[in-house]
């Protein structure tokens, strides 16, 4: 087991400027915690039906962000020397101007995203997050057993290759480049960006062709 | 019924000018869909039926437009959550005063979370 835990963290305090809860953010909580504690609605039938739009938010951009950079060698080096600008070339860009890193994965290394349930999921290349990435046993089991939550999701690594975890920040939000799949070389840039999955540019799961049925975590 | 059908079965005709694409509604951001599963909760609960929720939505649309908003689909979940506050307001013993002096109880609970943890609103201040 070879997991680090990478940790990007500062503590400067930047919300100021960017609240962390926007005013309409603020009505959602508002109406919702006083309706769950009205009984009027259960907050997990409301996750698991939000969760059939995980797609639905900025649809599939973070997918054609990776489809291009496997395709077109330009792309990809400017994604790594600056992917804030790259993915804005597509007109994805966040309301609150948050810096992106897309970290790659290769042979030797496998990259894994956590964050808590504050703004910090880069939904407009991902749409909304997952039910599971919200819960803490996620985000503690990922520091601590990365390779059990990868299993969780059914993807199994060689034991030669390293887990990198990255913690997202207030001002910085993680992309993960999963590797292109072998058997892919005949695909156009589309048909590449519908085998990319949301769980794969979190870094729970690798992408496979043919694509595979999306799995949740085991419970 | 799984969830999925669930959402097959929500009438998107009824509304007016809802975005969709071909599967179904398209969100800006995550707080429209939590809008959106909301109002579909409600009604499946029986709160108030989807003509109601339509004419609800329609007329919020309308004095929006009165007002003069632009319309260009960018402010249509805020229309809807103004909707379904009042609708909510209307059906439910739950005030205008309360939804306002819980939003502020959130934006202090906000306020006082440091980074990385998940902003959680104190038992006090429920009132």
């Amino acid at each position: 087991m070879s997991g680090s835990h990478d940790h990007g963290h500062d503590h400067h305090d930047h919300d100021h400027e960017h609240p962390r809860l926007s005013e309409l953010q603020l009505r959602v909580r508002a109406l919702e915690s006083l309706l769950v504690e009205k009984g009027l609605v259960d907050p997990a039938a409301l996750d698991e039906f939000i969760d059939i739009y995980e797609t639905k938010v900025g649809p599939r951009n973070g997918a054609r962000v990776v489809a291009r950079a496997w395709t077109d060698p330009a792309f990809l080096d400017w994604l790594r020397k600056d992917a804030s600008a790259a993915i804005k070339s597509f007109g994805f860009e966040g309301r609150q101007g948050e810096h992106m890193v897309v970290v790659e994965n290769t042979d030797k290394v496998h990259n894994l995203v956590v964050c808590t349930l504050c703004s910090c999921y880069p939904w407009p290349v991902l749409g909304l997050p997952p039910v599971w990435y919200k819960s803490s046993p996620y985000r503690s089991r990922a520091v601590i057993d990365p390779r059990g939550v990868l299993a969780d999701f059914g993807t199994v690594l060689p034991d030669d290759v390293e887990i990198k975890v990255w913690d997202s920040t207030a001002e910085v939000r993680y992309l993960v480049l999963p590797q292109r799949p072998a058997g892919t070389e005949t695909l156009s840039e589309d048909e590449l960006a519908d085998l990319v999955t949301r769980n794969s540019m979190i870094g729970v799961e690798t992408v496979s062709y043919p694509a595979r049925p999306a799995r949740e975590a085991a419970e | 019924m799984s969830a999925q059908q669930q959402a097959a079965a929500v009438p998107l005709d009824a509304l007016p000018r809802i975005p969709v694409d071909k599967d179904g509604p398209v969100f800006r951001e995550p707080w429209e869909a939590q809008a959106f599963a909301m109002t579909v909760k409600l009604h499946e609960g029986g709160l108030f039926t989807w003509p109601e929720w339509a004419a609800a939505l329609s007329a919020e649309i309308d004095r929006a437009q009165a007002a003069g908003d632009p319309d260009l689909g960018d402010t249509y979940y805020q229309h809807w959550l103004k909707a379904l506050e009042g609708l909510v307001v209307a059906k439910t013993d739950l005030s205008a005063d309360r939804l306002l002096s819980r939003k502020e109880a959130w934006a202090r609970a906000a306020e006082r979370s440091p980074h990385g943890e998940p902003i959680l609103l104190p038992e006090d201040e429920r009132g």
